[in-house]
């Protein structure tokens, strides 16, 4: 089935059908990526900008070698090295670049709701890798591809997001996709971290990890980021640690075959132990494989759609 | 109105079938290599039952693989309705195999050609033949079928529609004419 969106802006609002066909279509790809050769021929001739605004390395990465694996011809640009620094608005900058003749733009950018506004500017296809602490819908759509291929179904399942809810945009596009497929979701970190009213979403607050390790099937481990902390939310890492650090020896205590999930990068020791990322519950890698296959599906189904 | 003549009736479907798998096999000298392949979605039940067939002659299973050519077509491009993918399964190398690729109905030839393309992606087949139940002519591309069920002369504005059990409830073929405005 055709996807009803044209563009891939957030979760929030998007169709089951729609999560349903592209969490399908990566099934697929999976496929393709075990082969020899991993590449197939199918977007060859479309042009594909990869517009970066905040720095990013493994979702950048993900969606050049998707674009790559599916014959895209693709283009990189990055805030740094960009007239951005000359003061190019960018709506500028993004009718400067279609004029170009190009067909899809993956963008991340700092300001939530830009890539709505960019899709409102220009004709091609606009999917959004993150804006701000908004939306990062192609990460929540590989956390439930991961989820699903571990456990074969998302309904019914149980998930806590634990960390820094307020500043997450992955936060925020499992909560919206997970609750459209059926699953249960909470949160659970210090209550500076958590927004006020999140429970208006339709998810739990939890503010004892260890009530989340009790009531969960999955923890969804955040990053913590200091880089994005304008203002002090935490008196320090060490309290963070003390009280939230998902741990081998705390899961001893309470529950110790709960599946871990991270979208990475690790802050290794300080969210999640180091024994507990590499264990045998842990889907991090499994993650980043998915992430490519997704990414192959959300391109495919966008790029050919009529 | 379109007119429907029956070209294939389910007796003649199975004898078609049998003689297709002695053919294979006569060919390739037996079944020690081979492997069979089924194009989405009435190549696939044709590849079962032929490796049925070959089963019941030789007493050898043979494996069957499923491919899905949407990521190979060639006209994607052109933004026609979007095809539903529903993805290649085959669990077996085929570097080394003499692979048996077989659809429903050979026409333009560029299904085949997406077929061969993804194939060779795979690995390294020591061969590839081609194996159809219906030939109806009209190619675009320099491709044969090694193994021909029946061969229709057709005209362009001709359907051939081959039924079976497993999708349609009946095994047959049909021709039907179609009349203008239709396609």
């Amino acid at each position: 089935m055709p996807l009803v969106s044209k563009h891939l802006l957030g979760l929030e609002g998007m169709p089951k059908n729609d999560i349903q066909t592209i969490l399908d279509t990566a099934t697929s790809f999976r496929e393709v990526l075990e082969r020899p050769i991993k590449k197939v021929p199918t977007l060859q001739g479309k042009t594909i900008v990869n517009l970066f605004f905040e720095s990013s390395t493994r979702t950048r990465i993900s969606f050049e070698l998707a674009e790559r694996r599916l014959s895209a011809d693709v283009v990189n640009f990055s805030a740094d090295a960009s007239s951005v620094k000359k003061g190019e608005t960018l709506k500028d900058t993004a009718r400067n670049i279609e004029a170009m003749k190009i067909d899809m733009v993956v963008m991340r950018h700092a300001a939530p709701g830009s890539a709505l506004f960019l899709s409102k500017v220009i004709d091609a296809v606009v999917i959004n890798a993150g804006d701000g602490a908004h939306e990062h819908p192609t990460q929540a759509l590989l956390d439930m591809y991961t989820i699903r291929e571990k456990f074969g179904r998302l309904e019914g399942l149980k998930i806590c997001i634990v960390g820094d809810i307020s500043h997450s945009r992955v936060a925020l596009s499992n909560i919206y996709g997970l609750k459209t497929m059926g699953a249960e979701v909470a949160v659970c970190g210090p209550s500076t971290l958590i927004p006020r009213n999140i429970e208006k979403l339709g998810v739990t607050v939890h503010h004892k990890i260890e009530d989340a390790m009790r009531w969960a099937n999955i923890l969804n481990v955040l990053r913590i980021q200091l880089e994005r902390q304008d203002r002090v939310f935490l008196p320090s890492l060490q309290e963070y640690r003390k009280y939230f650090a998902v741990t081998k020896e705390r899961l001893m205590r309470v529950r110790n075959d709960i599946t871990i999930m991270h979208p990475g990068p690790i802050n290794r020791d300080v969210e999640l132990s180091a024994d507990v990322a590499d264990g045998e519950h842990s889907l991090i890698l499994q993650q980043v494989l998915n992430g490519v296959a997704v990414r192959m599906a959300v391109l495919y189904l966008l790029g050919t759609r009529s | 109105m379109a007119t429907s003549t029956k070209i294939l009736d389910q007796k003649n479907f199975e004898r078609t079938l049998i003689r297709l798998a002695h053919e294979i096999l006569e060919k390739n000298k037996g079944a020690e290599n081979l492997v069979l392949v089924g194009i989405r979605t009435r190549g696939e039940f044709l590849a079962k039952r032929i490796a049925k067939k070959i089963n019941e002659i030789e007493h050898r299973d043979i494996r069957v693989g499923l491919l899905d050519i949407t990521l190979y077509r060639d006209d994607l491009r052109e933004n026609l309705s979007q095809p539903i993918l529903r993805g290649t399964d085959i669990k077996f190398d085929v570097s080394g195999r003499d692979i048996i690729l077989i659809d429903d109905v050979l026409f333009t030839g560029r299904t085949i050609r997406a077929a061969l393309d993804e194939l060779v992606d795979m690995g390294r087949p020591a061969s590839i033949q081609l194996a159809v139940l219906i030939d109806r002519g009209h190619r675009e591309l320099p491709i044969r079928a090694d193994f021909v069920g029946k061969n229709i002369p057709t005209s362009v504005n001709e359907k051939v529609k081959v039924s079976m059990k497993e999708v349609d409830g009946e095994d047959g073929v049909n021709l039907i004419e179609l009349t203008e405005g239709e396609s």
